[in-house]
C-alpha cells in the first residue's frame, strides 16, 4: 500500500538539479533549486518560459524522458527520496499519492476511451476497488466538480465535452484517490477567463475540502495569488525568490521579481502617465547563461566583478523568504521606477472607420463528410457597430467564440460581410474580398496576428519579406529604394539592421512580433487590427512589445484596433472599449466608463474574472456558471441571458424573449441590457484598489 | 446510414461503368477485333471474309450502342459467354473468385495479426533494439516483392536443391482440398510481402500515440506500462492501419496474379490473366467490374470500421 503517514512536510525538494543530455551536449534545466511544500499548503511556482518551471514538476513525478535525468539534490516525498525508489514503488505513488493536472485538458484524455472508464482506472488500479463501487466514487467526484449531470458526463468521450468541462474531468481524474499532493502545470492557460474564474475557484475550495497540497505552476502572477499562500519565483532554472505571497508581492527582494511586476499591467498603469516598463533584452538559453546571477546582464542594480562572480547561493531576507541576490540589502525597494519620458495623450482626429449594423452569418453543413443534413448558421456577427476616429485605439473585448476574429476578418476583407456596411473614409468595403481590394484599401488596413511563431515564412529572410510586403503594395520605385525603406522599418521596430538577412528561426518571440508589426506598418496602414499581439509571448517582452505597438501608433496617428481578452492590458492602453459576447456588441465606451459601474453584467463578470497580481486590490467574486453557448445554437432573446445574475430583476422574463435594444447611459456610453436605470446605478465597482500602504 | 450506403452504392456504380467503358474501348479497337475473327474461325481468313464476320457478330455497330447492349445484359445477369472456355462467363467468374477468397482468406489471417504484433511490439519502445530488429525485417520483406520471395521460397523450401522439401511447390491440389502442405508457400509469400507494409504503418501510429499527452496521463495515473499500451494506446494506434489494411485488399488482387500463376493455382489471379492472353473480351469485362467491386466494398468496410474506432467521427443521418 502506498499510503503512508508522515508528519513533516509534503515535499522537500533540495537542491535539486536536472539536465537534459542531447547530441550538444549536456543541458542544465534546473540548478540548486529548493522549496517545501507544507501539508494543506499550495506553492507557487512562477516564470517565464523556459525557466525550468515545469522540468521541476516532472522531475518531481520522475517522468523527466529518456534524456532527461536528476544530476544532484533530493526529492522528498512525505519523508522518502522519490529518486531512490523503484519503477513499481513510483508506479504505485502515481495518481494515488501524487496527481497531476495538465495545460490541455483536450489533449490530456484519452480519444478514444470513454470518461467514466478513464475516471474509474484510478481506485482499481491503485485501492483494487470493484468496477461498480469505482462507478460510484466516479459520480460522486464528478459531482464534486461542479459538473451537471454526471451520469451522461461518464458516459461521453472527451471530445463531446468543452474546454471547461474536460479540465474538470482532468481535475477530478487527480481527486480520484484523494492525493496528497497535486501539481498543476498551467492548469487553465487554454481556457476563458470567466472559464478560468470558476475552475480557480474549484481548485482553491476542494483544496480546502480535502486538505490537499497543492504545486501550483503558472506564468501569471494574479492567477498564483488567488491561489496560493506561498510562490517561488524562477528565473534561468533557478529558483530567484521564495517566500509568501504577501512577502514577495509587497517586500520583493530581487530585481527580476520588480522587473516582472513593473512589466505587468496594474490598475495604476497607464499608458502616458505611467507606462509599464519592460526588461531588457532577452531570457539566456539554457547553454549561453553568464558567469554569476543569470539575471545580470538585465539587470538594473548590475555591478561589474561582483555580481558576474562565482555561484550566488539563496540569501534569507526574512521569515522564510529568500533571495538570490547579492545586493538585496543595498537596493531600495521602495523607490519608485525611473521613467523615461512621459508621453502626451494623443487627440483623436476624424472618424477614419464606421461600422453600420454588420452582420456576419456563417452557413455549415450537419456533417461536412457526408453531405446532406440540414444546414446551419452560425450567427458570429450580430448588428455590429463601431466608429474609429484616427489616432484612436478601440479595445474589442470578449472571450472565444464572440465574433472579435470574424470582425476582424470582414475588415481585412478575408471574409465578406452578410450584411451592413464597414466604411474606410466613406468607402464601402464590407462586401469586397481581399482579392478585389486595391492596393491602397489593402495597405489601409492591415493586421498584427497572435502567434508570431506561425505568421512567418520560416525559409525567407526577414529582410526578403519585408521586401515582398513593400513590393505588394507598391511603396518605393526601385530594389534600393525598398531596400532602404526596409531598414528604416526594422529601425521603427526597435531591431537591429542586421536582421534583415537572419531567418526566422534565429528571432525570438518579441522578435518575431516586431517582424509582424514592421509587415503591418510598411504601407502606412491608417487601421491597424492587432489580433491578441502579445498573448503569446512571455510577460517581460509583452511589456516591451505593446511599448513598441504604442509608440509607433502615437507617431503615425493610425488607427488601432486591439483585440483582447486580457482586460488588464486593455485598460492600460486603449482609449475606447468595446465588449462583445456572443457576436452582440453588449458594451461600449470610454476605457474609464466600461471599467467603471455601471456595468453590462457580462461585463462586470468578466472584469472580476480577470487576476489582478497586487494585494491592495480588492475584488468582488462573481463565477459564472456554464460555459458560453454555441453561437450555432444561441439562447433566444438576451445571448446573456442564461448566465446572468440580473436576470431575475428584469420582470415579464424579458430577457427570455427580447434582445435588448442598445441603449445609451451617458455620453458614448452604450449598454444592451434590460435592466431597470436604478439597478444599473447601484453597481459597485468591481476593483477596489485600497490606499498605498 | 441509408443515405450513406446509397450514395456510396452510386458511386461504386458510376466507377465501375467508367473502367468497363475503358476496357470496352480497349478491346474493341479495330485491329483487336480482326485478330478476334481470326482467332474464333481460322488464322488464314482474308480481309473480306473477317469483315463478313464482324458484321455478322453485330461488330461493326456503334461502341456506345455495343456497351450500352453488354451493360443491360450485364445487369440482367447474363455476363455473356467465354471464348476461351466456351463456358457462360458467370459460371467461371464465381468458381475462379471462390478459390481466390480462400487464397486471400488465409493470407489476411496470417498477414494482419502478425502485422499488428510487430507494429506494435516495435512502436511502443521507439528506437529500442526491439524496435530496430523488427522494423529491419519489416522493412526486408515490404522490399522483396512476390516473384522474387515466391521464387526463393519455392527453392528454400520444396526444390531438392536445399533438401527441406517441406511443402509442395504447386497449389494446384489446394484447388480441391487445402492442406498445410499444399497451401503455405503461396500464402506465405503473399503475407509476408505485404505484412512489412502493415507493420510500419502501425509502427509509425503506434509510436506517435506513445509520446501523446495521455499516454502521460496514463503513466503518471500509475498504469503499469503493459496496462498503457493495450488499454490506452492500442485503439488510437490501430485508426490509421485499419484504413491501410482494408487497403491491401484490391492490392492483393494484383498480388493474386503473380502468385496464383507462379504456383499454378487456378484462381482469379489465373483467370485474369488467360483472358487478357486469349482475347477473350466477355471474361475481361466481367473481371474488370468484380475488380472495382472489391475496391469500393473495402473501402466501404474500411470507412464504416474507422467510424467505429474513433469515436470523434460519426455518421449523421
Amino acid at each position: 500500500m502506498a499510503k503512508w503517514d508522515y508528519d513533516g512536510p509534503i515535499l522537500e525538494i533540495e537542491n535539486l538539479s536536472i539536465s537534459f543530455f542531447t547530441r550538444a551536449g549536456e543541458i542544465p534545466a534546473v540548478m540548486d533549486f529548493s522549496c517545501i511544500v507544507q501539508p494543506g499548503e499550495a506553492m507557487g511556482l512562477v516564470g517565464e518560459s523556459g525557466c525550468g518551471k515545469s522540468t521541476v514538476a516532472l522531475g518531481v513525478m520522475q517522468d523527466l524522458g529518456k534524456n532527461g535525468k536528476i544530476v544532484g539534490g533530493s526529492i522528498k516525498f512525505k519523508g522518502r527520496d522519490l529518486n531512490a525508489m523503484t519503477v513499481a514503488e513510483l508506479r504505485d505513488l502515481r495518481g494515488s499519492e501524487i496527481a497531476m493536472i495538465y495545460q490541455e485538458p483536450m489533449a490530456s484524455l484519452n480519444p478514444a476511451m470513454k470518461i467514466g472508464r478513464q475516471l474509474m482506472e484510478v481506485p482499481m488500479i491503485h485501492e483494487g476497488m470493484s468496477e461498480g463501487d469505482a462507478y460510484k466514487l466516479a459520480l460522486e467526484v464528478v459531482e464534486s466538480v461542479r459538473l451537471p449531470d454526471p451520469e451522461r458526463m461518464l458516459k461521453s468521450f472527451p471530445h463531446q465535452l468543452s474546454g471547461g468541462q474536460q479540465q474538470r474531468i482532468v481535475i477530478a481524474m487527480a481527486l480520484m484517490s484523494k492525493p496528497s499532493l497535486l501539481i498543476l502545470d498551467e492548469p487553465t492557460t487554454a481556457l476563458d477567463v470567466t472559464v478560468e474564474a470558476g475552475i480557480v475557484d474549484l481548485v482553491k475550495d476542494l483544496g480546502e475540502k480535502f486538505g490537499t497540497s497543492m504545486l501550483f505552476i503558472s506564468h501569471n502572477l494574479g492567477l498564483v495569488m488567488d491561489t496560493c499562500d506561498r510562490l517561488c519565483v524562477m528565473y534561468s532554472g533557478e529558483a530567484v525568490e521564495t517566500g509568501s505571497i504577501a512577502e514577495v508581492f509587497d517586500r520583493m527582494q530581487h530585481p527580476y521579481t520588480q522587473g516582472l511586476f513593473r512589466s505587468i499591467p496594474l490598475p495604476g498603469a497607464d499608458k502616458n502617465a505611467r507606462p509599464l516598463i519592460a526588461i531588457p533584452g532577452n531570457f539566456p538559453l539554457p547553454h549561453e547563461r553568464p558567469e554569476g546571477c543569470n539575471f545580470g546582464p538585465r539587470c538594473t542594480y548590475f555591478e561589474e566583478g561582483r555580481c558576474n562572480k562565482g555561484e550566488i547561493p539563496m540569501f534569507p531576507a526574512g521569515d522564510r523568504h529568500e533571495t538570490r541576490c547579492l545586493k538585496f540589502q543595498e537596493i531600495d525597494w521602495t523607490a519608485p521606477p525611473d521613467v523615461a519620458v512621459k508621453a502626451e495623450k494623443t487627440q483623436a482626429g476624424d472618424v477614419i472607420l464606421k461600422v453600420d449594423t454588420l452582420k456576419k452569418y456563417y452557413e455549415v453543413a450537419a456533417s461536412a463528410l457526408f453531405g446532406g443534413g440540414e444546414k446551419r448558421v452560425v450567427k458570429a456577427n450580430e448588428t455590429v457597430s463601431l466608429e474609429a476616429r484616427e489616432a484612436e485605439t478601440l479595445a474589442i473585448v470578449g472571450e472565444s467564440g464572440c465574433g472579435k476574429s470574424t470582425l476582424a476578418k470582414v475588415l481585412l476583407g478575408l471574409e465578406t460581410a452578410t450584411e451592413g456596411h464597414v466604411l474606410l473614409e466613406n468607402n464601402d468595403i464590407a462586401m469586397t474580398p481581399i482579392e478585389r481590394r486595391d492596393t491602397r484599401t489593402v495597405a489601409d488596413v492591415q493586421m498584427v496576428f497572435q502567434n508570431p511563431f506561425d505568421t512567418l515564412n520560416p525559409s525567407h529572410s526577414i529582410g526578403n519579406q519585408i521586401i515582398r510586403v513593400l513590393e505588394k503594395f507598391k511603396v518605393g520605385n526601385s530594389q534600393a529604394e525598398r531596400e532602404e525603406k526596409m531598414l528604416e522599418l526594422l529601425d521603427l521596430v526597435k531591431l537591429p539592421r542586421e536582421f534583415a538577412r537572419r531567418m526566422p528561426r534565429q528571432l525570438s518571440g518579441g522578435q518575431k512580433q516586431r517582424i509582424g508589426i514592421a509587415r503591418a506598418f510598411a504601407g502606412g496602414p491608417k487601421v491597424v487590427v492587432a489580433d491578441e499581439p502579445v498573448s503569446a509571448l512571455d510577460v517581460s517582452v509583452q511589456a516591451a512589445v505593446t511599448e513598441l505597438l504604442m509608440d509607433i501608433q502615437r507617431e503615425s496617428r493610425t488607427t488601432m484596433l486591439f483585440i483582447s481578452h486580457d482586460l488588464s492590458i486593455v485598460r492600460y492602453l486603449a482609449d475606447r472599449v468595446m465588449v462583445m459576447y456572443l457576436g452582440h456588441v453588449v458594451e461600449m465606451g470610454s476605457t474609464d466608463q466600461v471599467f467603471a459601474p455601471p456595468y453590462h453584467p457580462y461585463t462586470e463578470a468578466l472584469l472580476s474574472a480577470v487576476p489582478i497580481a497586487d494585494t491592495s486590490v480588492e475584488k468582488k467574486r462573481i463565477v459564472l456558471d456554464g460555459d458560453i453557448p454555441s453561437a450555432m445554437n444561441p439562447p433566444s432573446g438576451c445571448p446573456f441571458q442564461t448566465r446572468c445574475r440580473f436576470k431575475s430583476e428584469v420582470p415579464g422574463g424579458l430577457c427570455e424573449r427580447e434582445v435588448p435594444p442598445m441603449r445609451t447611459l451617458t455620453d458614448g456610453h452604450q449598454v444592451k441590457c434590460h435592466l431597470e436605470q436604478e439597478i444599473l446605478d447601484r453597481m459597485e465597482p468591481v476593483i477596489k484598489v485600497h490606499a498605498a500602504e | 446510414m441509408l443515405g450513406f450506403f446509397l450514395r456510396r452504392f452510386g458511386v461504386m456504380v458510376l466507377t465501375a461503368m467508367c473502367l468497363t467503358l475503358i476496357v470496352f474501348s480497349l478491346v474493341n479497337l479495330q485491329p483487336n477485333l480482326e485478330k478476334l475473327a481470326k482467332e474464333q474461325n481460322n488464322m488464314r481468313m482474308t480481309d473480306q471474309q473477317v469483315t463478313i464476320w464482324l458484321q455478322e457478330e453485330g461488330f461493326d455497330r456503334p461502341l456506345l450502342t455495343r456497351y450500352a447492349e453488354w451493360a443491360g445484359n450485364f445487369v440482367t445477369g447474363d455476363l455473356g459467354d467465354s471464348t476461351r472456355f466456351r463456358k457462360p462467363v458467370s459460371e467461371i467468374v464465381g468458381e475462379r473468385l471462390y478459390l481466390t477468397g480462400k487464397l486471400m482468406f488465409w493470407v489476411m489471417v496470417v498477414m494482419v495479426p502478425s502485422a499488428l504484433l510487430v507494429g506494435v511490439l516495435a512502436g511502443m519502445r521507439e528506437g529500442s533494439f526491439q524496435d530496430r530488429s523488427l522494423s529491419t525485417f519489416a522493412i526486408a520483406t515490404t522490399a522483396t516483392p512476390e516473384y522474387v520471395s515466391g521464387v526463393v521460397f519455392t527453392v528454400i523450401f520444396s526444390s531438392k536443391l536445399v533438401g527441406l522439401q517441406w511443402f509442395s511447390g504447386s497449389a494446384s491440389k489446394a484447388m480441391d482440398g487445402i492442406t498445410f502442405y499444399n497451401f503455405t508457400l503461396p500464402v506465405m509469400t503473399m503475407a509476408i510481402y505485404g505484412m512489412g507494409y502493415i507493420a510500419r504503418m502501425t509502427r509509425a501510429s503506434m509510436a506517435e500515440v506513445m509520446t501523446a499527452q495521455y499516454i502521460r496521463t496514463a503513466r503518471l495515473k500509475g498504469v503499469s506500462f503493459r496496462s498503457i499500451v493495450v488499454k490506452h494506446a492500442l485503439r488510437n494506434a490501430l485508426i490509421a492501419p485499419f484504413t491501410v489494411i482494408m487497403l491491401q485488399f484490391p492490392w492483393l488482387l494484383t498480388g493474386v496474379v503473380i502468385v496464383e500463376n507462379l504456383f499454378n493455382y487456378k484462381g482469379f489471379g489465373w483467370l485474369l490473366v488467360e483472358a487478357a492472353g486469349n482475347n477473350d473480351i466477355e471474361l475481361l469485362l466481367s473481371c474488370s467490374v468484380v475488380a472495382v467491386a472489391v475496391v469500393l466494398i473495402t473501402q466501404l468496410i474500411s470507412d464504416i470500421g474507422y467510424v467505429y474506432l474513433n469515436p470523434r467521427i460519426r455518421v449523421k443521418s
